[in-house]
């Protein structure tokens, strides 16, 4: 990967692949994560993410590829013999356990002293903020208050680095937002290296310092949420982290030519004549008066969001209505005619795969 | 037109029909079934239970309530010896069927897709006890193995084995599989995971299975019969035996008793399966 940091990564994963029967999960996964980052692993269902964590947990053998931590290799290890930990999408509580007995089960199995178990049981309890909940069962607790018991015992052996998968799934949408900034601020305090797999795209652009975008069992993007949002280097990123307008074309010099003919301008270095899409998000499309931008169009409707609004804007020539986002003072009324500033510096050009995608992400096996 | 309005009716009188309420008395051509069906099962073990209290020796007068049939059984010993023997037999198949059958299922769970291992660790609970016996007493002669209380143990544990994989494989079926990842996760090894972990969630499931294996074992008689040797009966054996010369009334008061141990461990693993939920 490009992006790859210029320190010696704390994991790095190099040509891992896997398929369960002819299923092929994951396609020669290269990628680098830093000490103290926060990484996440971002895709739809089935894209191969969680069979990625799994991976590095132990709980998956790649059939290719080397997972190498601190620089030794991690692959042939089994479990729990791995200096990394889990925290569960069932957050996998023991349910015969109390809270107290729960945290403590990690350390235990290590054979650490009594009293060392005692205090530092006690100090990851404080962390999260349930002291007062030791000695219940897990079946006695919140959602929430499981989650942050399933994160105590996780970060209660300090892991080299530790993984979430789909920590906030289960919890209702307040509790979710609460624990997105508390995960974030968890991780600076304890100073250790998560690796969150996340199919939200607004999760995954809100906590993370890098962003892995998997597809089909293929890596498509490493980068920062800003990189992944503002330079998205494929159609799917574009169209999967946050909303975008899409305007597929060809690709020529200095540009994309439309169906109708009209030349976007764009820098690219897409070769001519290939299928291409220029993107560029609703925030910065600007109105302006008919015949003044680069395309005419016709409001269809306005969404009214509070500070600001979205409006729907039909150009002739494009079978999906362009989205402008706005302050909702100076939005348009609907049926009224305007002109459509596009911005060279603000338009990004990915190829259009999506006639090649069959072919290239999933080899078809007879 | 009219269907709009029709749809409003029809959800007024499903709300307060009587399957959403509470359950409502049901009429007497419910009730008269229900408790004939409860009669034909109950009435035969309830006259063997009255009877055992008759202080007459013919069993179709009643002549007072006595408790002599039960002391006659405590001093009889051939029963207490078959008694004795019987009790041996249940504890020790009890014992070793909830170990090997525990383990079968948490193996045929761990290691097995299909149904087939699944299907040959069950059979034994489902085959006629006729054709375990015969093919368990052929097996024994085979191996020139002195039948006796031991080839009964083996005999019964072999069955008992079967109902124990079943039930602990239906609570396997239960039991979130990230448990067991979330403890090899944080570092114990497969052995301590099976102990701290597997074990426990199972606990309703073993003891309920030790304590069906021991009542199953506590009346088996055809197995039985087939694995002894003609010196050492098992209490099964021994009443059966009784019987053959007439219903003596020691043999009321000895099913009496052992009604009162199956109840007691019937009560007892619903007790226990509580106390384990719980934990």
């Amino acid at each position: 990967m490009t992006s790859t940091p210029a320190a010696a990564p704390l994991l790095r994963l190099s040509g891992l692949s896997h398929s369960y029967g002819s299923v092929q999960a994951l396609h020669g996964i290269d990628l680098d994560i830093a000490e103290n980052e926060f990484f996440a692993l971002l895709g739809p269902s089935g894209c191969g993410k969680s069979t990625l964590l799994r991976s590095i947990a132990g709980f998956e053998t790649p059939a290719e590829g080397e997972i190498l931590l601190d620089g030794a290799p991690l692959t042939r290890l089994p479990a729990h013999r791995r200096p990394v930990n889990m925290m569960f999408q069932s957050y996998a509580l023991f349910p015969h356990l109390s809270v107290e007995k729960n945290v403590a089960y990690g350390l235990e199995a290590e054979g650490t002293p009594k009293a060392e178990v005692r205090r530092r049981v006690g100090e990851a309890l404080e962390t999260i903020g349930l002291s007062g909940f030791a000695k219940r069962r897990p079946g006695q607790l919140s959602g929430g208050q499981r989650q942050r018991v399933a994160l105590a015992r996780a970060i209660v052996k300090r892991p080299r680095l530790l993984l979430l998968d789909e920590p906030l799934s289960a919890l209702d949408r307040k509790v979710r937002s609460e624990m997105q900034l508390e995960l974030k601020r968890l991780q600076h305090e304890v100073g250790m290296t998560f690796v969150v797999v996340t199919h939200d795209q607004e999760e995954a652009m809100s906590m993370a310092d890098r962003v892995a975008v998997l597809n089909s069992g293929r890596l498509e993007q490493v980068d920062t949420p800003v990189g992944l949002y503002s330079a998205p280097r494929s159609r799917f990123v574009a169209d999967f982290i946050g909303s975008a307008n899409m305007l597929d074309g060809t690709a020529v010099s200095g540009g994309i030519q439309l169906e109708s003919g009209l030349v976007l301008a764009v820098d690219h270095a897409l070769s001519a004549g290939s299928p291409a899409t220029a993107v560029i998000r609703p925030e910065d499309v600007v109105l302006a008066a008919p015949g003044a931008g680069t395309l005419d169009g016709t409001v269809v409707d306005t969404f009214f969001l509070g500070g600001t609004s979205t409006v729907a804007i039909r150009v002739a020539g494009l079978s999906e209505p362009l989205t402008c986002t706005m302050r909702a003072v100076q939005v348009p009324a609907r049926g009224a005619g305007v002109g459509l500033i596009l911005d060279p510096a603000h338009t990004v050009a990915v190829a259009d795969d999506r006639g090649a995608a069959p072919a290239a992400q999933a080899p078809v096996r007879v | 037109m009219s269907a709009p309005a029709a749809l409003p009716a029809r959800f007024r009188k499903a709300r307060g029909g009587p399957r959403t309420d509470a359950p409502a008395r049901p009429g007497l051509h419910l009730r008269l079934p229900f408790w004939g069906a409860i009669a034909f099962l109950y009435l035969p073990i309830l006259v063997v239970v009255a009877m055992s209290f008759n202080a007459s020796s013919n069993l179709f007068s009643w002549s007072g309530f006595s408790l002599h049939w039960y002391a006659e059984v405590f001093r009889s010993p051939d029963i207490l010896a078959a008694l004795g023997n019987t009790l041996i037999v249940a504890a020790a198949a009890a014992v070793l069927a909830t170990a090997l059958g525990t383990l079968t299922a948490v193996g045929i769970h761990r290691h097995t897709s299909g149904g087939l291992i699944r299907a040959i660790a069950i059979a034994p609970a489902m085959l006629p006890d006729l054709l375990l016996a015969i093919g368990l007493l052929s097996l024994f002669t085979l191996l020139n193995f002195t039948l006796g209380l031991l080839s009964v143990i083996l005999a019964h544990t072999v069955f008992a084995m079967a109902f124990v994989t079943a039930i602990v494989l239906a609570r396997l079926a239960q039991v979130d599989p990230s448990l067991e990842e979330a403890s090899r996760d944080l570092g114990a090894s497969p052995g301590r995971t099976l102990l701290k972990v597997t074990l426990p969630q199972l606990g309703p499931a073993i003891i309920s299975g030790a304590l069906l294996s021991f009542t199953l074992s506590l009346d088996e008689f055809v197995i039985a019969f087939f694995t002894t040797s003609p010196t050492v009966s098992t209490l099964p054996i021994n009443i059966y035996s009784m019987v053959r010369f007439g219903v003596s009334p020691e043999i009321n008061a000895l099913a009496t008793m052992l009604l009162g141990l199956t109840v007691l461990a019937v009560l007892g693993t619903q007790r226990l399966t509580k106390i384990a939920d719980s934990l």
